[in-house]
């Protein structure tokens, strides 16, 4: 057995392949220290089709629309970036029902150093509670695959949002440098 | 001809979207921002391949970025007033950089947040939209001189050799009619105008 084989997959396979075989083929991205080894993955794979929008709503813009057009999407983003996206969520993707797949790198605990983005994390759980929108904090690697799986599923079977929060327990997250 | 915005004839949105409405011929997509640009479209016949986008102000164009990618043999054709487009300028350097020819985005302009009691938007005396465009990558930016020439714009655009973008100054008559307000309904029509499945 070699190295590859033995060694077991790292989060950001286990999401890669999850979207993969759920047919996801877009994803749009606000870049994430965290999140980059998914992203250059996402590139690197020909199955996607992946790029940054300047904007974390304008992103769920796009996706929506993809969605329309038959193609299924999701979209990466940091913590704070979630502060931005509250109007889009409330007036279009949850009235019209959009299967939106939302991948939040979790700042702002376990470690953050930031205060900004501590505050802006204390904002999110209960931002998506009162949307009634379906969201779930990955902690373990040995959850993430079912968890993905299913809801991204749910997702589409019933016409509404998930939100994924990958914690710094998943990921590692962002350490203080200095 | 291209015409600096200051020389473009001021013309009105409604008789405008029903030029455009006549021009398309090949189930061409249109995604309508918020407030009176909706109320035109919806007023000049419903289509299936009409989006009537009721809230996120500013999201239009990305919608209709998402549609183009989805489906790269359609036109889709985003309708915006210029408030829209100032919040959410960072857009159109995501369609340059995506480069979609099948888009084609038509901004009308008249200079005021117009459905909010007529405060005036930047684009009535500092902000060229067209250059900003431009300024953003998208090379095929221009204003309508006049009906002729948005007749002539859109023709072009409808080509696919976009992405395209066009300004149109407009007066500040109000929208005709009003859309449903029925987003699940809108949705889902238009999805059955692409010929999507859920």
């Amino acid at each position: 057995m070699n190295e590859a084989q033995s060694r077991p997959a790292a989060w950001h396979e286990v999401v890669l392949a999850t979207l993969k075989s759920n047919n996801v083929r877009l994803a749009v991205y606000v870049p994430d220290r965290v999140f980059t080894p998914l992203i250059a993955a996402l590139h690197a794979d020909p199955f996607f089709t992946a790029f940054a929008a300047t904007r974390e709503e304008e992103a769920l813009g796009i996706i929506a629309g993809a969605w329309m057009g038959g193609l299924r999407g999701t979209v990466l983003m940091q913590t704070s970036g979630f502060g931005t996206i509250p109007n889009a969520l409330a007036s279009l993707i949850v009235p019209c029902q959009i299967p939106a797949l939302i991948f939040v790198s979790e700042r702002g605990t376990l470690g953050e150093f930031n205060l900004g983005q501590a505050m802006v994390c204390k904002t999110m759980r209960p931002v998506l509670a009162s949307l009634a929108v379906e969201h779930h904090t990955i902690t373990r690697q040995d959850e993430l695959e079912f968890i993905v799986d299913r809801s991204i599923k749910q997702a589409v079977a019933t016409q509404a949002p998930a939100v994924f929060i990958l914690s710094p327990l998943l990921t590692g997250g962002k350490v203080f440098a200095a | 001809m291209t015409v600096p915005q200051h020389n473009a004839k001021v013309m009105n949105r409604f008789a405008l979207t029903k030029r455009l409405v006549a021009a398309l011929k090949r189930e061409e997509a249109v995604i309508a921002g918020i407030g009176n640009t909706n109320f035109d479209l919806w007023s000049s016949g419903r289509r299936p391949q009409n989006f009537y986008m009721l809230g996120s102000m500013g999201l239009a164009i990305p919608i209709a970025l998402g549609v183009a990618i989805a489906q790269p043999r359609r036109h889709v054709i985003a309708l915006e007033g210029d408030g829209s487009l100032l919040m959410q300028l960072g857009c159109l350097s995501t369609v340059a950089v995506q480069a979609p020819r099948n888009l084609t985005i038509i901004v009308w302009d008249n200079g005021i947040y117009q459905i909010t009691g007529g405060q005036p938007t930047a684009s009535a005396t500092a902000a060229d939209l067209v250059a900003i465009a431009r300024g953003s990558g998208i090379a095929r930016s221009a204003w309508a001189a006049d009906e002729a020439d948005f007749d002539r714009l859109v023709a072009e655009a409808l080509h696919d050799g976009g992405p395209s973008f066009i300004a149109a100054r407009i007066d500040g008559e109000p929208g005709v009619g009003t859309t449903d307000r029925d987003p699940v309904q809108i949705r889902a029509r238009f999805m059955e105008g692409l010929g999507v499945k859920r």
